[in-house]
């Protein structure tokens, strides 16, 4: 067993785990933070995918170990209060999701995406880029569409800020 | 239309919770003294057990108990059912071998369940029940349909001698020996329909909690019909009785079919809680839903085409051998048959049809209803025939389908069905318009002098969904009946709450039959709440598969709404003093008609609930249900035309367009129904390009994980152009069909067309890997 020491969410959270702990198992048994999902056990499809310390990560890659002392951010964390991140609202306003079960892998990996291209986005880069990320329910079409707009909107709030 | 109403493109109510990570999915409950389970599977395909050894394993931390297969039967666990009779050409019953929870004696399958261990936590349960050792003989195993029936092998059921569960038949034989006599051209197709996984990305979990004092037990599963899950586990497993016995199917993330049936896991965990007494969790691993998610299609077919000198169909004749896996699923029986053979007129005005079909035992995984059942198969098969037609007698393909279309309604073809409305002129002109297809030619050879393969593939399905009316389905040996249920309740402050007995996993129901309530009643979509999933709640219902749930659960509230609407305009007359005819609803006021009076439906309510002044002999309370039984199916029709490029050095196959001209009666969401297309297009492509469940000769699946079986990804697709025609379905008010299969029933023909029409060649078959492609291309 290890304490692990880290950051969710912006509060420190401190957990009694058995070493072969995954981040997942850690976010989701531990701490309650159900939104993020085990879809695969070969690392496949993207359901877990959190940030930590800003990048996007598989969290059934990682060790609870290997996480602590660093700052991981869930879906449970990106919205401002009532005020939804951007990119969640351009998953409801693309109707983006079906069945939800995918969706908080799927925003946490396109919110990464937008950052890493700095907002310059069309529609084969964001294809190319969500290959980690599976969905059965939306054909993607409508998560493309939401990234995309996404793009946008997240260019005018960070202008905004 | 108002702004919320029928028609309006309004975003979801659910998605809140889903993008914020709120949802409840099965997964995610906790119970207070929860333990855990995992399941020991037969790593072979057919095997007799010799000993179970769980000594060790009960020594280890946190094991409370080894449960196996025996025990089941000791505790006289009924074994698993298909619910669906099935009676062959013989006049015989079928064949079905039977399927405990966890095998007693003898495996059939890789993966079937053998023994479960429960511990305190998920790692001790998979730690321990890598010290059970089980102790195989291993049996001769059979994977491949036509193997199977070939003398001398493996024999998986004493039942069902030589593997055939059925050899069944529809449609007339001498009239179809008829037409082919009299035939100017036949036409003939072998083809295989590829065993894929549907892999809904919620794994399938389960949660059993028995309370020892009320002998009570509570499922929460992931289910797309929670009542029929309790009436299948109270009326043939013998695990409860169904008043004691409440099934919770929360969010579920996707089913596609694969959460239609009761399961062995579900099952062992009501019984295991009662066992240790305490709460029972079963979560399965991705693995765990390759081996044991029933899978869909796999089909071999051989089929033939009679035309006319005048190029119209005469006849046609198919015979198929349906892999059924090792069980038969629950409904399982109904796929290759009712599900199937009577699609196989398709678009067609076609005189005499003749199907057979065998249905076959092998060691693998059991086969059972895939989003579209058996009518992808018969889609499939149709639009590849008019295709391979249509070259072998050098005409447009589309011209070909044209000449031949059913045009007048209602139209009863020669396998059962009775189209009762469509109109197919219109979606392929609309489909071949968008995707200009008159420029085709000139864009193929553009692309040839660039040295590119170029191809355009057309594909006309029909489908029948909402399947009904309970007394036909009945009569062609169905158990259940399949109409459904709603309940509305009018709050006393006019607030709504529909309980209806579909489910929603990922189909939008939380907004669009609010929107049938804001259409009628003039009452905001915040002020609706929909109930589901919860046998405790909704009395009972049918569930959501066969795109049932607008045509057949939409029009149960309707038909409660119009009981809701008749007793509170009663009460808003005996209010306004006026004559109930006189009362007429407009944006949730009951006005009296040609006055200034009105009372809003708020009021209308209290006044049901406080009863200080209703009419006399009325009782108080505003609610009413509704049981609808269908009188006929929807049939949803469209048209799917897709251009590809095809790289001759690598097989690789490009889209450069896919367009789809739907008919779906009326949309109550388009945005909604449009993401259902996509959706089902995607699984329809993947079927085409990607997917396959692939057994070797022993048995064992080689394609079990996301690495090896291949999920159609963001790049491997691309955007679609949706669109719409509308012919109003006549045998529900709402004019409705359904749209949730029609991508995955239409959409692979289409590519596969496109394909074989860039390589010029028409031996492909699916999945058209590069691979495959290549060999095509190149021998």
């Amino acid at each position: 067993m290890s304490t692990v020491k880290l950051t969710v969410n912006g509060k420190a959270v401190s957990a009694e785990v058995e070493d072969r702990t995954l981040l997942v198992h850690l976010l989701r048994d531990h701490l309650n933070l159900t939104g993020t999902h085990v879809g695969c056990d070969t690392s496949q499809c993207g359901a877990c995918v959190v940030h930590i310390d800003g990048q996007a990560v598989k969290s059934c890659t990682v060790l609870a170990a290997q996480a602590a002392g660093s700052s991981v951010t869930t879906i449970e964390g990106i919205a401002k209060g009532d005020e939804l991140h951007p990119m969640q609202a351009a998953f409801r306003d693309n109707h983006g999701l079906q069945c939800g079960f995918c969706t908080p892998g799927m925003i946490m990996s396109a919110i990464d995406i937008v950052h890493r291209h700095s907002g310059q986005l069309d529609e084969a880069t964001v294809r190319h880029e969500l290959e980690g990320n599976i969905c059965r329910c939306t054909g993607y079409h409508n998560i493309v569409k939401a990234v995309l707009d996404a793009a946008g909107r997240m260019k005018v709030a960070q202008a905004a800020e | 239309m108002g702004v919320e109403g029928i028609g309006a493109s309004v975003v979801r109510k659910e998605d809140r919770r889903f993008i914020t990570g709120k949802g409840r999915y099965v997964d995610d409950i906790k119970l207070v003294g929860m333990t855990h389970a995992h399941f020991i599977r037969s790593p072979h395909a057919h095997a007799k057990i010799k000993g179970i050894d769980s000594s060790e394993a009960m020594k280890m931390p946190g094991v409370i108990a080894v449960l196996t297969g025996q025990q089941i039967v000791d505790d006289k666990i009924g074994n698993l059912i298909c619910g669906w009779a099935i009676t062959s050409k013989d006049g015989s019953p079928m064949k079905m071998g039977a399927w405990p929870a966890m095998a007693p004696e003898t495996v059939r399958f890789v993966g079937q369940a053998v023994a479960v261990v429960i511990a305190e936590t998920k790692n001790q349960a998979r730690d321990a029940a890598e010290a059970v050792v089980v102790n195989y003989e291993e049996l001769p195993a059979v994977a491949d349909v036509k193997a199977a029936i070939a003398p001398g092998a493996p024999q998986l059921h004493p039942e069902a001698p030589g593997n055939i569960i059925y050899d069944w038949q529809l449609g007339d034989e001498a009239a179809v020996k008829a037409a082919f006599a009299k035939a100017a051209n036949v036409v003939s197709l072998d083809l295989t329909n590829n065993r894929l996984v549907p892999n809904a990305m919620e794994p399938r979990a389960a949660i059993a909690d028995y309370d020892a004092a009320e002998e009570h037990f509570t499922l929460y599963t992931t289910s797309q019909n929670p009542h029929v899950a309790r009436l299948v586990l109270s009326a043939f497993y013998n695990v409860a009785p169904e008043h004691k016995l409440r099934v919770i199917a929360p969010d579920v993330g996707g089913g596609f079919g694969s959460k239609i049936y009761i399961y062995p896991e579900e099952m062992v965990a009501l019984w295991a809680s009662k066992k240790v007494g305490r709460p029972v969790k079963w979560t399965g691993d991705r693995t765990e839903s390759f081996l044991t998610d029933a899978h869909g299609r796999d089909h071999i077919t051989h089929a033939e085409m009679a035309f006319d000198k005048d190029n119209k169909i005469l006849g046609l004749r198919v015979k198929t051998h349906a892999n059924f896996g090792a069980y038969m699923s629950l409904f399982s029986s109904a796929v290759p048959t009712y599900l199937y053979a009577t699609l196989l007129s398709g678009q067609y005005v076609i005189p005499a049809i003749y199907a057979e079909v065998m249905a076959v035992y092998t060691n693998t995984t059991p086969v059972d209803a895939y989003r579209g059942a058996g009518r992808p198969e018969a889609s499939y098969l149709l639009e590849r025939m008019m295709e391979t037609a249509a070259r072998q007698l050098n005409v447009d393909p589309a011209e070909l389908r044209k000449k031949n279309f059913i045009t007048t309604f209602p139209y009863q073809t020669p396998v059962i069905m009775t189209y009762d409305a469509g109109d197919f002129n219109a979606s392929i002109d609309a489909a071949m318009k968008a995707i200009d297809y008159a420029g085709f030619p000139a864009r193929k050879a553009k692309a040839k002098s660039e040295g590119k393969l170029r191809g355009i593939g057309v594909s006309c399905y029909i489908e029948a969904c909402g399947i009904a009316p309970s007394k036909a389905v009945g009569s062609l040996g169905a158990g259940v009946g399949l109409w459904e249920s709603a309940e509305i309740r009018v709050n006393p402050v006019g607030t709504i709450e529909v309980l209806t007995g579909t489910h929603s996993h990922g189909q939008s129901h939380e907004t669009t039959f609010c929107q049938l309530i804001a259409e009628r009643l003039g009452v905001p979509i915040s002020q609706v709440s929909i109930v589901h999933g919860d046998t405790d709640k909704v009395q009972f219902g049918m569930g959501t598969y066969g795109s049932r749930s607008i045509a057949v659960g939409g029009t149960a509230i309707v038909k409660a709404m119009e009981k809701i609407e008749s007793k509170a305009k009663k009460i808003a007359a005996h209010a306004l003093e006026a004559s109930e005819n006189d009362i007429v609803i407009e944006n949730g006021e009951f006005k009296v008609t040609g006055t200034d009076k009105s009372i809003a439906l708020p009021m209308v309510a209290l006044a049901a609930y406080t009863a200080h002044n209703l009419p006399d002999g009325m009782e108080p309370g505003l609610k009413e249900t509704a049981f609808y039984d269908p009188t006929n199916f929807t049939f949803p029709a469209g048209a799917y035309i897709c251009e590809v490029e095809v790289d001759a050095a690598t097989g690789k196959t490009s889209f450069v367009n896919f367009v789809a001209a739907d008919d779906f009666g009326r949309l109550i969401n388009p945005m909604v129904v449009e993401g259902q297309v996509h959706g089902g297009l995607a699984q329809g492509i993947g079927q085409a390009l990607l997917e396959h469940a692939v057994y070797n000769e022993n048995g064992q699946p080689v394609t079990a994980s996301f690495m090896d079986y291949t999920m159609p990804r963001a790049d491997d697709l691309p955007s679609f152009q949706v669109q719409h025609t509308t012919t109003l379905c006549p045998s529900n008010p709402l004019g409705v069909k359904g749209c949730g299969e029609a991508g995955a029933i239409g959409a692979s023909a289409a590519v596969i067309n496109a394909i074989t029409d860039a390589i010029g060649n028409n031996k492909l078959e699916m999945p058209a890997t590069p691979d495959r492609v290549w060999h095509a291309i190149h021998g």
